[in-house]
């Protein structure tokens, strides 16, 4: 039987002014249809890059390791075939894309996933109905449709369009990567219920986080420590409480 | 050895000697003053044609010039060219193609495609006397023109949208032509052209344009240039724009294998203002130039431009900007923009951005960009689902789109859109 997500061994290099520089250190962890996970850990453990071999960017060098998502092997496949499968990545700092409208945007994306998934494309007026649907869901002011992507957004706009693409593009496998970093608590709970809202049997998410407050809308299954590259430690949602109160130095101790 | 011999290379002779032959031939079968003809025969050849060590040719070299030999402009039957002009017109959308219209085969005027428009006077011309130090392109126009059009439009007139094809095929041997359009706006008129040139096989277009714009008047001039692989595209515009007069020009680029479009504008009424806006989209081995000598002549006026390059390939974009400002155009507000997205190593973008300023009250700049398409872009878009092609089309539009919405003629500027997809749509496949 293959499972959902199956990640082994993983290990990836960056670029560093030439040489390159080991960022993931074998990285196990496996996450089931249906549940979602966390990942806390302090800056520098390799978070954001495992997010990033994820979904496909191509600074990093995979060296080591298996992905496979749905018994495919994640890792040969381009980023656009990732995102056709069903895998999303909420960006961390979303980018600007000046020049781009965010409805045709939104459309270009969520019509080339419908195209890679043999699903018929939405109309301009059948896809607006949609995302104005989805904006007003997620407290979004629809004026954000028309502006360029990401182009003078503020901190809380950009999370809440990377939440509004996910919501239109239904991915099966979601990594919010450190999403709910400055947001207030109105525009938390909205990350919060997005992800909700997509919660069922075979839909799942891995959620990169510092913060407590995130967790205790969502109610993870399962809590991991990542630290150097590595997932030190796993557990259930008392692990997230029990790093709030202690802090990382604790468990990076006990791991070295 | 030839210099030992004391004979004349080649490289050392005349190099307009083939256009100047043909001169001879016609000379007395030309129409118009053939004094006018003459006085540019004279200049090129005393001249010829500028090689690369003239400054203003330094990045486009105009030898392919002189070494095809060109055999004049073979007359096109109109029944061959309607189903060219109609398939054209079938991709203009409904409100352009039911323009007036203004046809050019081979560079003469075809009264049976044309279709004159009811307000705007269309008188036939032959060059006219232009001062001496002639612009080479323009001597070689002058000398050879064997057709033109004057557009006037009366004074306080919307002229409407007009079209101006020319439409070129030259399937055997290499053909030349050198039209001649003259634009007239009266005080307080308005007019806006759209041109497309395009055609077929080798050839060489060498069009001259004169702009007049007359106080308060509005000229909006589009051109789309998507001549053919092969062809060489020439066009220069010489425009003089009076008190509150405007002239909207914009260039889009994505034919020949060598062009250049020149504007050289003049402002000589307080509060005028020019726009010279382009985009040059070129692959293989194309070299596109645009070139432009703005002069501020009085105070108050603005001159603004535009200009975006997207190279692929062995492809090469030139943008050479000048502006003037004479002692009397305090106030002047001059404003220059080249970028360039070079998506090959072996793109290249050539800028020269000049500025001549004799006020001392003025506000000009200038800036050039050159970058490659925005890796983290492309991954945010890939991420989404968007494959490669379609995404880096659209950073490419983005890329485009502030010079392309410069267009204000709503209906033409939907007509370089297409242009652009298309363009993007045959790189794509």
């Amino acid at each position: 039987m293959s499972q959902f997500l199956s990640i082994s061994g993983l290990r990836a290099t960056i670029d560093d002014q030439g040489s390159p520089k080991e960022i993931l250190r074998g990285v196990d962890l496996e996450i089931p249809a249906g549940e979602v996970h966390a990942i806390m850990g302090p800056n520098g453990s390799g978070k954001s890059t495992l997010s990033y071999v994820l979904s496909g960017r191509e600074d990093y060098e995979v060296t080591g390791g298996e992905v496979s998502f749905e018994g495919r092997d994640l890792l040969a496949m381009e980023p656009e075939e990732r995102a056709a499968a069903g895998v999303f990545l909420a960006f961390q700092a979303p980018v600007e894309l000046p020049g781009v409208n965010n409805a045709n945007f939104l459309r270009t994306a969520v019509n080339a996933v419908r195209r890679a998934r043999n699903e018929p494309e939405l109309d301009a007026v059948q896809f607006l109905k949609a995302a104005r649907a989805e904006a007003k869901r997620l407290s979004m002011d629809a004026e954000m449709l028309k502006r360029n992507v990401n182009v003078g957004f503020s901190g809380g706009e950009k999370k809440r369009n990377e939440v509004l693409q996910m919501a239109l593009l239904q991915p099966r496998f979601a990594i919010l990567d450190e999403t709910d970093s400055g947001l207030d608590i109105d525009a938390l709970r909205v990350v919060a219920e997005g992800v909700k809202a997509l919660r069922s049997p075979s839909f799942s998410a891995l959620v990169i986080t510092h913060h407590q407050r995130l967790l205790d809308y969502l109610v993870p299954d399962r809590v991991h420590v990542m630290a150097r590259g590595r997932i030190l430690k796993s557990g259930g949602p008392e692990l997230a409480h029990q790093l709030e109160a202690q802090g990382y130095a604790g468990f990076l101790a006990e791991a070295a | 050895m030839n210099a030992i011999g004391g004979r004349p290379s080649p490289a050392g002779g005349n190099n307009a000697s083939g256009f100047l032959s043909r001169y001879a031939e016609l000379r007395d079968s030309l129409p118009g003053d053939v004094c006018v003809r003459d006085v540019a025969a004279a200049q090129l050849e005393r001249e010829g044609l500028p090689r690369r060590e003239v400054e203003a040719w330094k990045y486009t070299n105009l030898r392919p010039l002189w070494d095809t030999s060109f055999a004049g402009g073979s007359a096109v039957q109109e029944a061959d060219a309607g189903p060219v002009l109609d398939a054209l017109l079938s991709t203009l959308g409904d409100e352009n193609a039911a323009s007036a219209r203004l046809v050019f085969l081979n560079g003469l005027l075809s009264d049976g495609l044309s279709r004159l428009p009811g307000s705007v006077t269309i008188r036939r011309t032959v060059p006219q006397p232009l001062p001496a130090g002639l612009h080479p392109m323009l001597a070689l126009n002058q000398m050879l023109s064997a057709d033109g059009v004057a557009i006037e439009v009366p004074a306080g007139l919307d002229g409407g949208r007009l079209l101006v094809i020319g439409l070129g095929s030259a399937e055997h041997a290499p053909a030349d032509w050198h039209a001649r359009v003259s634009i007239a706006l009266g005080a307080g008129a308005s007019l806006s052209v759209l041109q497309i040139d395009q055609g077929t096989g080798c050839y060489l277009s060498n069009a001259a344009i004169t702009v007049s714009v007359a106080e308060g008047a509005s000229l909006r001039h589009a051109r789309l240039q998507r001549d053919a692989a092969s062809a060489m595209s020439f066009a220069l515009v010489h425009a003089q724009i009076a008190e509150r007069g405007s002239y909207d020009v914009f260039n889009l680029a994505l034919g020949a294998t060598l062009a250049r479009f020149e504007v050289h504008a003049r402002l000589v009424g307080a509060q005028a203002a020019v726009h010279v806006n382009g985009a040059q989209l070129l692959d293989g081995e194309q070299v596109a130039d645009l070139t432009s000598v703005i002069s501020h002549d009085a105070p108050n006026c603005n001159s603004r431009q535009t200009v975006k390059n997207v190279l692929q390939g062995r492809a090469r974009g030139v943008f050479q900007g000048k502006i003037v400002v004479a002692r009397p155009a305090q106030k002047t507000d001059g404003y220059q923009m080249n970028q360039a997205l070079l998506l090959s190593e072996q793109a290249e973008i050539d800028a020269k951005p000049e500025l001549e300023i004799y006020a001392d009250d003025v506000k000009c700049s200038h800036g050039a960009t050159v970058g490659a398409l925005d890796e983290e872009q492309l991954f945010y878009l890939r991420s989404r689902g968007v494959p490669v092609p379609e995404a880096r089309a659209m950073l490419v539009q983005a890329f485009l789109l502030d010079a392309i919405e410069l267009v204000q003629d709503e209906p033409f500027r939907q007509v370089l859109d297409d242009a652009i997809a298309t363009w993007w749509a045959g790189r794509a496949a």
